[in-house]
């Protein structure tokens, strides 16, 4: 037993710690998330160069990774600045779904998008879906040896910049059957496809998309017809797992700003952290983070787990990661009283992204019902 | 990152497993598992067992009849050992005040009390609390004044934990009083059979003698009872607070109790179904259990870094909040579990050899003793609050 990084992966992470140091300073982070493009192009490229995308792949598809911890050290890094470049979508969703149920010359495609040359979105959610994985209305139907795709996708990351996309549709079944889905990799300029971008409030971008008559060919499907639900879950479970360490990232940040005014800023004529009140709460924040990451590590752990395994701890991290980020991100506003309500001030961009990783791939409720069902079931 | 154990890690386990099976005798853990009142000779019959295998003092160094265990090995050991329904080994003597005279004792007290608490001849018990000190130990009062060979003990001692089983107690006694209170303690042993001592029981809010109230009138203690020096108890009693202290989380309690949990969970009924697939009372257990495997997580992590050498600092406090956390919302949802059946207060029916048949379900009557009994948890061993100034002071420097 040892929950110690790798050489590889301690080397990773401080590279990367440097880097965003260096070129990603708070300021910076927000005048890039507030652009038209809402990323840098620039940085994306410099990202890619140091490896980033690459980690998060296997071997196998040209990466140099791929496992849960990998994803795991990536991704705190990049929660510890907040960064709004499409990781999550290109990366972690779209190239993981290429790598593991894509076709020879679909899994081609990586090394583009491992180069930062290609990028990638999921187009799953729809507007009834809410978290459910299974709900989806969008049709595949076959027409004289192609696929038409008719339907609508909600709040696709990187939606709007993603040069293709990775679009879900039904080719069976009825309502949320987990049977009859199928996944389809299409150009975003394919004729049919339109596409409302727009920012989120915690900096990023996504889009709404419509798909209407959308015709692509046979090479358009990702692994087997009408049997994508299980490549779904695991990218989903990815997901979790890819946001709960962004989130350990973000918390120790916004712990240590609120750590650090506590021990500076005075009131009555003595620093804040003199005050048994919020020296309990501080320390209430502290448990709660160290769970949360407790938590992660044992998903991280659990990915090449049995399903029922995999699936039960990465709820339970998202659970967990849900109730500790809402706590951190309300908690280091209070603190910090007004100036934590300021938009020039770090802090309440940390809070606003650890408050928005809740409406990701499930919130702490819809992982709590999960995680008990799962139990039940097991 | 590698959350496994060893291969030898798990034949260690195995081994453990193997003697458990074997020496721990099947009525006993079913007592301990079923919330059964324990005997005196219960607890003796487990230390000897334990002291028969070499397995009592894993805490001593190994040149004192400690085991030589890791950190990992301990920890399985202790997580066995409850899953399987051990008793508890009664802390005092064996991981306090050993630890204690193995550190700061004379060789004539190491040689006189180490191998009669390894068998078993001497039940020690510890005199810290005081009515007037509770969290706030160095202001204890209880007065020790020197008169030729022996001290004169006078002051009154409490929460001593089965005291009334004691022969022994080892004390805080204040020396000196005119200086900072923590510079005028020294730690005592004294015979319980010493005139001037009176025990009296503390029956607890769950009906329940464990605690008791020591009171010491010119009780005379012989100056060799002293341990290290004058003056010096509380660092020797500091000493004994920060001991290695593994199983402070409770893991392997809560997760019996989890697992009794949801089997009570699917025998009550809520609208003629087992409750256990009510979606409210489901929630708040997987609630519960996705802080334990967090915890279990987080406590893996403590152990694994003092295997690699790490030091557990606040560590140990960060658990103690959120074990005993876990451990009282167990017990809340157990008595809940119970609904109208959490009422009946028979505290005769713990007593083994109780043979009338049971008020409503069989394993309904220690539940809403044990929700009471286990509010103590996040109160002794430094309550919650001390723990989170502790961690405020050590890890956030506030």
């Amino acid at each position: 037993m040892d929950f110690n990084l790798t050489d590889d992966r301690r080397m990773l992470k401080e590279s990367l710690s440097r880097f965003l140091q260096d070129r990603y300073g708070f300021e910076t982070r927000n005048e890039i998330a507030g652009s038209e493009q809402g990323f840098s192009r620039e940085l994306w490229a410099q990202m890619a160069e140091l490896g980033l995308i690459g980690a998060m792949l296997p071997e196998e598809v040209g990466g140099f990774g791929g496992e849960g911890f990998d994803v795991m050290t990536v991704m705190e890094e990049l929660g510890r600045a907040i960064v709004v470049e499409p990781v999550l979508p290109t990366a972690v969703l779209g190239a993981g779904i290429l790598a593991e149920a894509g076709s020879d010359s679909q899994k081609g495609l990586l090394e583009k998008v491992i180069s930062g040359e290609l990028l990638l979105a999921f187009a799953h959610g729809e507007p009834q879906s809410r978290y459910s994985l299974s709900d989806i209305t969008c049709q595949a139907e076959r027409t004289n040896g192609d696929w038409v795709l008719d339907g609508q996708k909600a709040v696709v990351l990187n939606g709007d910049a993603a040069d293709k996309i990775i679009v879900s549709a039904r080719t069976s079944g009825t309502d949320d059957d987990e049977d009859g889905l199928t996944l389809f990799l299409i150009d975003t300029d394919a004729k049919g496809i339109s596409r409302r971008g727009y920012a989120t409030v915690d900096g990023g971008r996504a889009a709404e998309i419509t798909l209407e008559d959308v015709a692509v060919g046979e090479d358009a499907v990702i692994g087997e017809l009408g049997k994508a639900f299980p490549v779904i879950e695991e990218a989903i479970g990815r997901g979790i797992l890819a946001v709960c360490a962004e989130a350990l990232g973000a918390m120790d940040v916004a712990k240590d700003m609120t750590l650090e005014f506590l021990q500076t800023r005075k009131q009555f004529g003595v620093p804040l952290g003199k005050f048994q009140v919020l020296q309990h709460r501080m320390v209430e924040m502290c448990l709660e983070i160290e769970q949360a990451r407790s938590a992660t590590i044992l998903a991280a752990g659990r990915m090449k787990e049995d399903r029922a395994t995999r699936e039960a701890a990465l709820s339970a991290a998202k659970n967990l990661v849900g109730r500790s980020a809402r706590l951190v991100a309300e908690e280091s506003i209070q603190m910090h009283g007004g100036i934590g309500m300021t938009w020039e001030y770090a802090l309440p961009h940390f809070a606003k992204r650890l408050t928005m990783i809740d409406h990701l791939f499930g919130d702490a409720d819809h992982h709590l019902e999960r995680f008990a069902a799962l139990s039940q079931a097991s | 990152m590698d959350m496994n154990f060893t291969p030898e890690e798990i034949a260690f386990r195995d081994e453990v497993r193997g003697f458990l099976k074997d020496k721990l005798p099947e009525a006993l853990a079913a007592k301990v598992k079923g919330g059964k009142r324990l005997l005196k000779g219960d607890y003796e019959l487990w230390h000897t067992r334990l002291n028969e295998r070499g397995w009592l003092a894993w805490h001593w160094p190994v040149d004192h009849g400690g085991t030589g265990w890791t950190p990992i090995e301990k920890h399985i050991f202790e997580e066995e050992c409850v899953a399987a329904g051990a008793p508890r080994v009664v802390p005092f003597g064996l991981n306090m005040l050993g630890p204690v005279l193995i550190k700061f004792g004379s060789d004539e007290q190491r040689a006189h009390y180490l191998p009669r608490i390894l068998n078993g001849d001497d039940w020690w018990c510890q005199g810290y609390s005081e009515p007037g000190s509770g969290s706030d130990l160095a202001s204890l009062k209880t007065k020790a004044v020197r008169d030729g060979d022996h001290y004169l003990v006078n002051g009154q001692k409490t929460w001593t934990t089965l005291g009334h089983f004691a022969d022994w107690i080892f004390c805080l006694v204040r020396t000196d009083s005119d200086c900072k209170p923590q510079q005028g303690i020294s730690f005592l042993l004294i015979d319980m059979k010493t005139p001037g001592i009176t025990v009296r029981p503390i029956v607890t809010l769950d009906g329940e003698h464990e605690v008791n109230e020591v009171f010491f009138e010119d009780v005379r203690v012989p100056v060799g009872n002293l341990v290290g020096e004058e003056n010096k108890g509380w660092t020797y009693a500091k000493y004994l607070l920060t001991y290695e202290r593994t199983g402070i989380a409770g893991v392997a309690f809560a997760k019996n109790g989890l697992a009794h949990l949801k089997q009570v969970a699917a025998r009550q009924m809520k609208g003629r179904k087992p409750l256990a697939q009510d979606p409210l009372f489901a929630s708040r257990v997987a609630q519960v259990e996705i802080d334990l495997m967090a915890m279990e997580t987080f406590n893996l992590r403590t152990v694994s870094a003092a295997q690699h050498g790490g030091v557990p600092g606040v560590e140990s406090s960060m658990l103690k909040i959120k074990g005993t956390e876990i451990r009282q919302e167990i017990t809340d949802l157990l008595r809940r579990a119970l609904g109208p059946y959490a009422a009946p207060f028979v505290p005769e029916g713990l007593d083994e050899g109780y043979n009338e048949p049971p008020i409503g379900p069989d394993y309904a009557n220690p539940v809403a003793s044990q929700y009471f009994n286990m509010r103590k948890v996040s109160i002794y061993g430094g309550s919650n609050e001390i723990q989170k100034n502790i961690v405020a002071k050590m890890m956030l420097g506030l």
